[in-house]
Protein backbone atom coordinates (compact mmCIF):
# COMPACT_ATOMS: atom_id res chain seq x y z
CA UNK A 1 0.00 0.00 0.00
CA UNK A 2 1.11 3.48 -0.80
CA UNK A 3 2.39 5.87 1.83
CA UNK A 4 0.81 8.78 0.01
CA UNK A 5 -2.67 9.15 1.37
CA UNK A 6 -5.41 11.70 1.25
CA UNK A 7 -6.82 11.21 4.73
CA UNK A 8 -9.11 14.23 4.59
CA UNK A 9 -10.73 13.54 1.23
CA UNK A 10 -12.83 10.66 2.52
CA UNK A 11 -15.95 11.51 4.41
CA UNK A 12 -19.56 12.31 4.01
CA UNK A 13 -19.91 15.57 5.91
CA UNK A 14 -21.56 18.66 4.49
CA UNK A 15 -18.13 20.07 3.60
CA UNK A 16 -17.40 16.91 1.60
CA UNK A 17 -20.68 16.94 -0.27
CA UNK A 18 -20.47 20.54 -1.47
CA UNK A 19 -19.62 21.07 -5.13
CA UNK A 20 -15.81 21.30 -5.39
CA UNK A 21 -16.07 24.27 -7.75
CA UNK A 22 -17.78 26.41 -5.13
CA UNK A 23 -15.27 25.33 -2.53
CA UNK A 24 -12.32 26.20 -4.77
CA UNK A 25 -13.68 29.68 -5.48
CA UNK A 26 -14.41 30.40 -1.83
CA UNK A 27 -11.10 28.92 -0.65
CA UNK A 28 -9.15 30.97 -3.20
CA UNK A 29 -10.89 34.22 -2.24
CA UNK A 30 -10.46 33.40 1.42
CA UNK A 31 -6.76 32.61 1.10
CA UNK A 32 -6.00 35.79 -0.86
CA UNK A 33 -8.00 37.94 1.53
CA UNK A 34 -6.39 36.55 4.68
CA UNK A 35 -2.91 36.53 3.17
CA UNK A 36 -3.22 40.18 2.19
CA UNK A 37 -4.78 41.41 5.43
CA UNK A 38 -2.66 43.46 7.79
CA UNK A 39 -4.97 43.70 10.77
CA UNK A 40 -5.52 41.33 13.65
CA UNK A 41 -9.27 41.86 13.47
CA UNK A 42 -9.59 40.64 9.87
CA UNK A 43 -7.19 37.74 10.43
CA UNK A 44 -8.98 36.66 13.59
CA UNK A 45 -12.30 36.76 11.74
CA UNK A 46 -10.69 34.65 9.00
CA UNK A 47 -9.49 32.13 11.56
CA UNK A 48 -12.98 31.95 13.04
CA UNK A 49 -14.46 31.30 9.59
CA UNK A 50 -11.87 28.64 8.87
CA UNK A 51 -12.57 26.91 12.18
CA UNK A 52 -16.27 26.98 11.43
CA UNK A 53 -15.68 25.25 8.08
CA UNK A 54 -13.37 22.76 9.75
CA UNK A 55 -16.14 21.92 12.21
CA UNK A 56 -18.49 21.34 9.28
CA UNK A 57 -16.00 18.94 7.66
CA UNK A 58 -15.89 16.72 10.78
CA UNK A 59 -12.38 15.48 10.08
CA UNK A 60 -10.39 13.23 12.41
CA UNK A 61 -8.99 15.90 14.75
CA UNK A 62 -5.80 14.00 15.52
CA UNK A 63 -4.76 14.06 11.88
CA UNK A 64 -5.69 17.73 11.58
CA UNK A 65 -3.63 18.48 14.68
CA UNK A 66 -0.69 16.54 13.25
CA UNK A 67 -0.82 18.55 10.06
CA UNK A 68 -1.10 21.86 11.91
CA UNK A 69 1.85 20.86 14.05
CA UNK A 70 3.88 20.33 10.89
CA UNK A 71 3.03 23.80 9.60
CA UNK A 72 3.63 25.42 12.95
CA UNK A 73 7.02 23.82 13.30
CA UNK A 74 8.10 26.05 10.42
CA UNK A 75 6.48 29.03 12.07
CA UNK A 76 8.42 28.25 15.22
CA UNK A 77 11.57 29.36 13.41
CA UNK A 78 9.94 32.68 12.64
CA UNK A 79 9.37 33.14 16.36
CA UNK A 80 13.05 32.51 16.93
CA UNK A 81 14.23 34.98 14.30
CA UNK A 82 11.65 37.67 13.56
CA UNK A 83 11.03 39.34 16.96
CA UNK A 84 14.77 39.74 17.35
CA UNK A 85 15.45 41.21 13.95
CA UNK A 86 12.38 43.38 13.31
CA UNK A 87 13.13 47.06 13.98
CA UNK A 88 10.99 48.78 16.61
CA UNK A 89 10.48 49.48 20.27
CA UNK A 90 12.36 47.07 22.54
CA UNK A 91 10.33 45.07 25.04
CA UNK A 92 12.80 42.45 26.12
CA UNK A 93 16.56 42.21 26.17
CA UNK A 94 19.01 39.41 26.69
CA UNK A 95 22.63 40.42 26.22
CA UNK A 96 23.01 41.64 22.64
CA UNK A 97 19.54 40.33 21.67
CA UNK A 98 16.51 42.63 21.66
CA UNK A 99 12.97 41.57 20.97
CA UNK A 100 10.74 44.33 19.62
CA UNK A 101 7.05 44.90 20.20
CA UNK A 102 6.45 45.32 16.47
CA UNK A 103 8.37 42.15 15.78
CA UNK A 104 6.27 40.15 18.22
CA UNK A 105 3.01 41.56 16.83
CA UNK A 106 4.13 40.87 13.28
CA UNK A 107 5.12 37.28 14.04
CA UNK A 108 1.84 36.76 15.86
CA UNK A 109 -0.03 38.02 12.81
CA UNK A 110 1.86 35.67 10.52
CA UNK A 111 1.12 32.74 12.83
CA UNK A 112 -2.55 33.58 12.89
CA UNK A 113 -2.71 34.05 9.12
CA UNK A 114 -0.90 30.82 8.29
CA UNK A 115 -3.11 28.81 10.58
CA UNK A 116 -6.28 30.43 9.28
CA UNK A 117 -5.30 29.67 5.68
CA UNK A 118 -4.15 26.12 6.38
CA UNK A 119 -7.29 25.32 8.35
CA UNK A 120 -9.44 26.87 5.63
CA UNK A 121 -7.70 24.82 2.96
CA UNK A 122 -7.91 21.62 4.99
CA UNK A 123 -11.63 22.17 5.43
CA UNK A 124 -12.40 23.19 1.84
CA UNK A 125 -9.69 21.83 -0.47
CA UNK A 126 -8.29 18.76 1.30
CA UNK A 127 -11.84 17.42 1.47
CA UNK A 128 -11.77 17.12 -2.34
CA UNK A 129 -9.79 14.17 -3.78
CA UNK A 130 -6.88 15.57 -5.81
CA UNK A 131 -8.24 14.01 -8.98
CA UNK A 132 -11.62 15.71 -8.57
CA UNK A 133 -9.78 18.92 -7.73
CA UNK A 134 -7.98 18.83 -11.07
CA UNK A 135 -11.21 18.12 -12.92
CA UNK A 136 -13.11 20.90 -11.18
CA UNK A 137 -10.28 23.33 -11.92
CA UNK A 138 -10.74 22.34 -15.52
CA UNK A 139 -14.47 23.05 -15.23
CA UNK A 140 -13.71 26.46 -13.72
CA UNK A 141 -11.80 27.20 -16.95
CA UNK A 142 -8.48 27.53 -15.22
CA UNK A 143 -5.56 27.19 -17.66
CA UNK A 144 -5.48 23.64 -19.01
CA UNK A 145 -1.76 23.36 -18.47
CA UNK A 146 -2.21 24.09 -14.79
CA UNK A 147 -4.85 21.37 -14.36
CA UNK A 148 -2.78 18.81 -16.22
CA UNK A 149 0.31 19.73 -14.29
CA UNK A 150 -1.60 19.08 -11.07
CA UNK A 151 -3.07 15.78 -12.25
CA UNK A 152 0.17 14.48 -13.71
CA UNK A 153 2.21 15.53 -10.69
CA UNK A 154 -0.19 13.70 -8.46
CA UNK A 155 -0.27 10.67 -10.71
CA UNK A 156 3.51 10.45 -10.91
CA UNK A 157 4.07 10.94 -7.21
CA UNK A 158 2.87 7.35 -6.92
CA UNK A 159 5.21 6.19 -9.66
CA UNK A 160 8.16 7.92 -8.01
CA UNK A 161 7.16 6.48 -4.70
CA UNK A 162 6.94 2.96 -6.09
CA UNK A 163 10.26 3.24 -7.88
CA UNK A 164 11.79 4.69 -4.74
CA UNK A 165 10.59 1.84 -2.55
CA UNK A 166 11.68 -0.73 -5.09
CA UNK A 167 15.18 0.74 -5.14
CA UNK A 168 15.33 1.06 -1.35
CA UNK A 169 14.26 -2.55 -0.99
CA UNK A 170 16.88 -3.64 -3.48
CA UNK A 171 19.45 -1.83 -1.35
CA UNK A 172 18.14 -3.28 1.90
CA UNK A 173 18.14 -6.90 0.81
CA UNK A 174 21.79 -6.53 0.00
CA UNK A 175 22.50 -5.42 3.52
CA UNK A 176 22.60 -1.65 3.08
CA UNK A 177 22.32 0.26 6.34
CA UNK A 178 22.58 4.04 6.28
CA UNK A 179 25.59 5.27 8.22
CA UNK A 180 27.57 8.46 8.30
CA UNK A 181 30.15 7.57 5.72
CA UNK A 182 31.06 8.07 2.12
CA UNK A 183 29.55 4.75 1.06
CA UNK A 184 26.14 5.85 2.37
CA UNK A 185 26.31 9.24 0.68
CA UNK A 186 27.40 7.70 -2.58
CA UNK A 187 24.64 5.09 -2.43
CA UNK A 188 22.04 7.77 -1.77
CA UNK A 189 23.39 9.79 -4.67
CA UNK A 190 23.05 6.72 -6.88
CA UNK A 191 19.53 6.20 -5.59
CA UNK A 192 18.55 9.77 -6.44
CA UNK A 193 20.18 9.60 -9.86
CA UNK A 194 18.60 6.24 -10.65
CA UNK A 195 15.22 7.53 -9.58
CA UNK A 196 15.62 10.48 -11.93
CA UNK A 197 16.75 8.38 -14.90
CA UNK A 198 14.07 5.75 -14.40
CA UNK A 199 11.34 8.33 -14.00
CA UNK A 200 12.49 10.11 -17.11
CA UNK A 201 12.39 6.86 -19.08
CA UNK A 202 8.98 6.06 -17.74
CA UNK A 203 7.67 9.49 -18.67
CA UNK A 204 8.96 8.82 -22.16
CA UNK A 205 7.18 5.48 -22.40
CA UNK A 206 3.95 6.94 -21.07
CA UNK A 207 4.13 9.66 -23.70
CA UNK A 208 4.66 7.03 -26.40
CA UNK A 209 1.65 5.09 -25.14
CA UNK A 210 -0.38 8.29 -25.25
CA UNK A 211 0.72 8.96 -28.83
CA UNK A 212 -0.40 5.44 -29.74
CA UNK A 213 -3.83 6.29 -28.49
CA UNK A 214 -4.12 9.35 -30.66
CA UNK A 215 -3.02 12.01 -28.16
CA UNK A 216 -2.51 15.37 -29.81
CA UNK A 217 -1.94 17.73 -26.93
CA UNK A 218 -5.50 18.08 -25.70
CA UNK A 219 -7.25 16.45 -22.81
CA UNK A 220 -10.96 15.95 -22.53
CA UNK A 221 -12.73 15.72 -19.22
CA UNK A 222 -15.57 13.27 -18.74
CA UNK A 223 -16.55 14.47 -15.34
CA UNK A 224 -19.72 16.47 -14.90
CA UNK A 225 -20.57 18.25 -11.69
CA UNK A 226 -24.01 18.88 -10.31
CA UNK A 227 -24.47 22.28 -8.75
CA UNK A 228 -27.18 22.00 -6.13
CA UNK A 229 -29.18 24.19 -3.82
CA UNK A 230 -26.79 23.62 -0.92
CA UNK A 231 -23.99 25.00 -3.11
CA UNK A 232 -25.92 28.22 -3.66
CA UNK A 233 -26.49 28.42 0.08
CA UNK A 234 -22.80 27.83 0.75
CA UNK A 235 -21.82 30.53 -1.73
CA UNK A 236 -24.55 32.83 -0.41
CA UNK A 237 -23.23 32.53 3.13
CA UNK A 238 -19.50 32.50 2.37
CA UNK A 239 -19.40 35.62 0.25
CA UNK A 240 -20.98 37.89 2.92
CA UNK A 241 -18.70 36.30 5.51
CA UNK A 242 -15.70 37.13 3.36
CA UNK A 243 -17.11 40.63 2.93
CA UNK A 244 -17.07 41.00 6.72
CA UNK A 245 -13.38 40.04 6.74
CA UNK A 246 -12.79 42.63 4.03
CA UNK A 247 -14.72 45.23 6.01
CA UNK A 248 -12.64 44.56 9.13
CA UNK A 249 -9.46 44.90 7.08
CA UNK A 250 -10.67 48.14 5.52
CA UNK A 251 -11.69 49.87 8.75
CA UNK A 252 -9.05 48.27 10.83
CA UNK A 253 -10.53 48.60 14.31
CA UNK A 254 -7.45 48.85 16.50
CA UNK A 255 -7.22 46.12 19.07
CA UNK A 256 -3.73 47.01 20.18
CA UNK B 1 -3.25 -12.37 -53.22
CA UNK B 2 -4.64 -9.59 -51.05
CA UNK B 3 -2.46 -6.79 -49.76
CA UNK B 4 -0.52 -7.39 -46.53
CA UNK B 5 -1.65 -5.36 -43.50
CA UNK B 6 1.92 -4.53 -42.72
CA UNK B 7 4.95 -4.64 -44.91
CA UNK B 8 8.49 -3.67 -43.97
CA UNK B 9 10.97 -3.42 -46.83
CA UNK B 10 14.73 -3.39 -46.34
CA UNK B 11 14.53 -1.75 -42.94
CA UNK B 12 17.74 -0.79 -41.19
CA UNK B 13 17.52 0.39 -37.65
CA UNK B 14 20.21 1.12 -35.07
CA UNK B 15 19.54 2.57 -31.63
CA UNK B 16 21.50 5.77 -31.06
CA UNK B 17 24.89 4.92 -29.62
CA UNK B 18 24.48 1.17 -30.17
CA UNK B 19 27.40 -0.58 -31.87
CA UNK B 20 25.24 -3.08 -33.79
CA UNK B 21 22.08 -2.42 -35.78
CA UNK B 22 18.98 -4.28 -34.55
CA UNK B 23 17.75 -4.72 -38.12
CA UNK B 24 19.74 -4.71 -41.35
CA UNK B 25 17.81 -5.05 -44.60
CA UNK B 26 14.94 -6.45 -42.59
CA UNK B 27 11.84 -7.62 -44.46
CA UNK B 28 8.52 -8.56 -42.97
CA UNK B 29 4.91 -9.05 -44.04
CA UNK B 30 1.72 -9.58 -42.10
CA UNK B 31 -1.16 -10.94 -44.23
CA UNK B 32 -4.74 -9.83 -43.45
CA UNK B 33 -6.58 -11.72 -40.76
CA UNK B 34 -3.36 -13.25 -39.51
CA UNK B 35 -2.77 -14.13 -35.88
CA UNK B 36 0.98 -14.20 -35.55
CA UNK B 37 3.30 -14.91 -32.64
CA UNK B 38 6.72 -13.27 -32.52
CA UNK B 39 9.44 -15.05 -30.62
CA UNK B 40 13.13 -14.70 -30.08
CA UNK B 41 15.69 -14.03 -27.37
CA UNK B 42 15.74 -10.79 -25.38
CA UNK B 43 17.11 -7.93 -27.39
CA UNK B 44 16.47 -9.48 -30.81
CA UNK B 45 14.18 -6.62 -31.82
CA UNK B 46 10.64 -7.81 -31.12
CA UNK B 47 9.58 -4.67 -29.28
CA UNK B 48 11.59 -2.54 -31.70
CA UNK B 49 9.60 -4.03 -34.57
CA UNK B 50 6.31 -3.05 -32.92
CA UNK B 51 7.59 0.46 -32.19
CA UNK B 52 8.74 0.87 -35.79
CA UNK B 53 5.25 -0.07 -36.98
CA UNK B 54 3.66 2.50 -34.66
CA UNK B 55 6.15 5.21 -35.66
CA UNK B 56 7.57 5.55 -32.17
CA UNK B 57 10.93 4.76 -33.71
CA UNK B 58 12.03 5.70 -37.23
CA UNK B 59 14.23 3.47 -39.35
CA UNK B 60 17.46 4.83 -40.83
CA UNK B 61 16.66 3.16 -44.14
CA UNK B 62 13.88 1.18 -45.80
CA UNK B 63 10.18 1.71 -46.10
CA UNK B 64 7.10 0.77 -44.13
CA UNK B 65 3.68 0.13 -45.67
CA UNK B 66 0.63 -0.14 -43.47
CA UNK B 67 -2.74 -1.07 -45.00
CA UNK B 68 -1.02 -0.62 -48.35
CA UNK B 69 0.01 2.98 -47.69
CA UNK B 70 3.62 4.00 -47.29
CA UNK B 71 4.15 5.72 -43.93
CA UNK B 72 7.06 8.07 -43.45
CA UNK B 73 6.24 11.16 -41.47
CA UNK B 74 4.59 11.78 -38.12
CA UNK B 75 1.42 12.82 -39.96
CA UNK B 76 1.19 9.39 -41.63
CA UNK B 77 1.72 7.61 -38.35
CA UNK B 78 -1.08 9.57 -36.65
CA UNK B 79 -3.38 7.86 -39.15
CA UNK B 80 -1.74 4.49 -38.40
CA UNK B 81 -2.32 4.90 -34.68
CA UNK B 82 -6.04 5.33 -35.29
CA UNK B 83 -6.19 1.89 -36.86
CA UNK B 84 -3.48 -0.07 -35.08
CA UNK B 85 -3.52 -0.61 -31.32
CA UNK B 86 -0.40 -1.33 -29.30
CA UNK B 87 -0.57 -2.94 -25.88
CA UNK B 88 2.59 -1.99 -24.01
CA UNK B 89 4.61 -4.49 -22.06
CA UNK B 90 4.13 -2.64 -18.79
CA UNK B 91 0.58 -1.62 -18.01
CA UNK B 92 1.98 1.16 -15.83
CA UNK B 93 3.26 2.85 -18.97
CA UNK B 94 -0.10 2.67 -20.61
CA UNK B 95 -2.43 3.86 -17.86
CA UNK B 96 -2.08 7.47 -16.91
CA UNK B 97 -5.56 8.80 -16.22
CA UNK B 98 -6.77 8.92 -12.66
CA UNK B 99 -9.76 6.65 -13.12
CA UNK B 100 -10.33 3.56 -15.26
CA UNK B 101 -13.27 5.00 -17.20
CA UNK B 102 -11.32 8.11 -18.14
CA UNK B 103 -8.36 6.07 -19.27
CA UNK B 104 -10.49 3.83 -21.48
CA UNK B 105 -12.32 6.87 -22.88
CA UNK B 106 -9.06 8.74 -23.59
CA UNK B 107 -8.52 7.12 -27.01
CA UNK B 108 -12.09 7.56 -28.30
CA UNK B 109 -12.04 11.20 -27.17
CA UNK B 110 -8.82 11.73 -29.11
CA UNK B 111 -10.57 10.24 -32.11
CA UNK B 112 -13.08 13.06 -31.87
CA UNK B 113 -15.96 11.28 -30.13
CA UNK B 114 -18.17 13.31 -27.80
CA UNK B 115 -17.81 12.60 -24.05
CA UNK B 116 -21.15 10.74 -24.07
CA UNK B 117 -20.13 8.54 -27.02
CA UNK B 118 -16.68 7.96 -25.55
CA UNK B 119 -18.20 6.89 -22.24
CA UNK B 120 -20.59 4.53 -23.99
CA UNK B 121 -17.73 2.95 -25.97
CA UNK B 122 -15.60 2.71 -22.85
CA UNK B 123 -18.38 1.01 -20.86
CA UNK B 124 -19.10 -1.39 -23.74
CA UNK B 125 -15.43 -2.32 -24.08
CA UNK B 126 -15.05 -2.78 -20.34
CA UNK B 127 -18.14 -5.00 -20.24
CA UNK B 128 -16.65 -7.11 -23.01
CA UNK B 129 -13.51 -7.67 -20.98
CA UNK B 130 -15.40 -8.37 -17.77
CA UNK B 131 -14.48 -5.03 -16.23
CA UNK B 132 -17.98 -3.80 -15.49
CA UNK B 133 -18.05 -1.71 -12.33
CA UNK B 134 -14.43 -0.58 -12.66
CA UNK B 135 -15.45 2.93 -13.83
CA UNK B 136 -14.27 4.92 -10.86
CA UNK B 137 -11.48 2.63 -9.73
CA UNK B 138 -8.17 4.44 -9.51
CA UNK B 139 -5.80 3.09 -12.18
CA UNK B 140 -2.63 3.01 -10.10
CA UNK B 141 -4.31 1.16 -7.27
CA UNK B 142 -5.37 -1.82 -9.42
CA UNK B 143 -3.71 -5.23 -9.20
CA UNK B 144 -1.26 -6.33 -11.91
CA UNK B 145 -3.84 -8.47 -13.72
CA UNK B 146 -6.51 -5.80 -13.55
CA UNK B 147 -4.05 -3.24 -14.90
CA UNK B 148 -3.29 -5.47 -17.87
CA UNK B 149 -6.96 -6.00 -18.71
CA UNK B 150 -7.71 -2.29 -18.35
CA UNK B 151 -4.77 -1.48 -20.65
CA UNK B 152 -6.20 -3.89 -23.20
CA UNK B 153 -9.57 -2.15 -22.83
CA UNK B 154 -7.95 1.24 -23.48
CA UNK B 155 -6.54 -0.08 -26.76
CA UNK B 156 -9.65 -1.99 -27.87
CA UNK B 157 -11.87 1.03 -27.14
CA UNK B 158 -10.28 2.66 -30.18
CA UNK B 159 -11.69 -0.15 -32.32
CA UNK B 160 -8.40 -0.94 -34.03
CA UNK B 161 -8.20 -3.04 -37.18
CA UNK B 162 -4.96 -4.58 -35.99
CA UNK B 163 -3.69 -5.23 -32.50
CA UNK B 164 -0.05 -5.51 -31.43
CA UNK B 165 0.63 -7.04 -28.03
CA UNK B 166 4.03 -6.77 -26.36
CA UNK B 167 4.54 -9.64 -23.90
CA UNK B 168 0.96 -9.50 -22.67
CA UNK B 169 1.36 -12.37 -20.20
CA UNK B 170 4.41 -11.07 -18.33
CA UNK B 171 3.69 -11.26 -14.62
CA UNK B 172 0.12 -12.52 -14.94
CA UNK B 173 -1.34 -15.42 -12.99
CA UNK B 174 -2.92 -18.43 -14.73
CA UNK B 175 -6.46 -17.18 -14.28
CA UNK B 176 -5.77 -13.82 -15.89
CA UNK B 177 -3.82 -15.54 -18.66
CA UNK B 178 -6.85 -17.73 -19.36
CA UNK B 179 -9.06 -14.66 -19.48
CA UNK B 180 -6.66 -13.05 -21.92
CA UNK B 181 -6.63 -16.18 -24.10
CA UNK B 182 -10.42 -16.21 -24.11
CA UNK B 183 -10.58 -12.53 -25.08
CA UNK B 184 -8.05 -12.93 -27.91
CA UNK B 185 -9.78 -16.04 -29.29
CA UNK B 186 -12.96 -14.01 -29.66
CA UNK B 187 -11.34 -11.00 -31.32
CA UNK B 188 -12.30 -10.52 -34.92
CA UNK B 189 -9.25 -8.53 -35.93
CA UNK B 190 -5.73 -9.48 -36.91
CA UNK B 191 -3.16 -9.41 -34.14
CA UNK B 192 0.48 -9.99 -33.49
CA UNK B 193 1.80 -11.14 -30.12
CA UNK B 194 5.33 -10.87 -28.79
CA UNK B 195 5.75 -13.58 -26.18
CA UNK B 196 8.12 -16.11 -24.70
CA UNK B 197 5.34 -18.43 -23.62
CA UNK B 198 4.72 -21.35 -25.96
CA UNK B 199 1.55 -22.49 -24.23
CA UNK B 200 0.01 -19.04 -24.46
CA UNK B 201 0.94 -18.71 -28.13
CA UNK B 202 -0.38 -22.19 -28.90
CA UNK B 203 -3.79 -21.05 -27.71
CA UNK B 204 -3.84 -17.68 -29.40
CA UNK B 205 -1.97 -17.76 -32.70
CA UNK B 206 -1.86 -19.91 -35.80
CA UNK B 207 1.73 -19.20 -36.73
CA UNK B 208 4.87 -18.20 -34.94
CA UNK B 209 8.10 -16.77 -36.17
CA UNK B 210 11.53 -15.97 -34.84
CA UNK B 211 12.71 -12.40 -35.20
CA UNK B 212 16.21 -12.10 -36.65
CA UNK B 213 18.27 -9.19 -37.86
CA UNK B 214 17.23 -9.72 -41.48
CA UNK B 215 13.81 -11.33 -41.41
CA UNK B 216 11.27 -13.29 -39.42
CA UNK B 217 11.66 -17.03 -39.77
CA UNK B 218 8.57 -19.21 -39.39
CA UNK B 219 8.74 -21.65 -36.50
CA UNK B 220 7.05 -25.03 -36.33
CA UNK B 221 4.55 -25.09 -33.50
Amino acid sequence: MSYIQEPFSEGNSLAHRLDPRGKIVVAALFAVLVAASKSYAATAAGLALALFCLALARLPWRKVAARLLMVNSFIFFLWVVLPLTYPGEAVWRLGPLTATRQGLLFTGLITLKSNAIIIGLIALIATVPVVTLGQSMHHLRLPEKLCHLLLFTYRYLYVFEQEFHRLVQAMKIRGFRPRTNLHTYRSYAYLAAMLLVRSYDRADRVYQAMLCRGFHGRFYSLRTFAWQRRDWIFLGLSLPALAVVLYLEWHRPTLW
Amino acid sequence: MSEPLIELRNITFTYPGAPQPVFRDFNFQLPPGEHLGLMGPNGCGKTTLLHLIMGLLRPQAGSIYIFGQEVKREKDFIEVRRKVGLLFQHADDQLFCPTVLEDVAFGPLNQGKTPAEAMAIARKTMARLGLTGFDDRVTYKLSGGEKKLVSLATVLAMEPQLLLLDEPTAGLDEKTKDRLIHILQHLEIAYMIVSHEHVFLNHTVKECCHVHGHCCQPVET
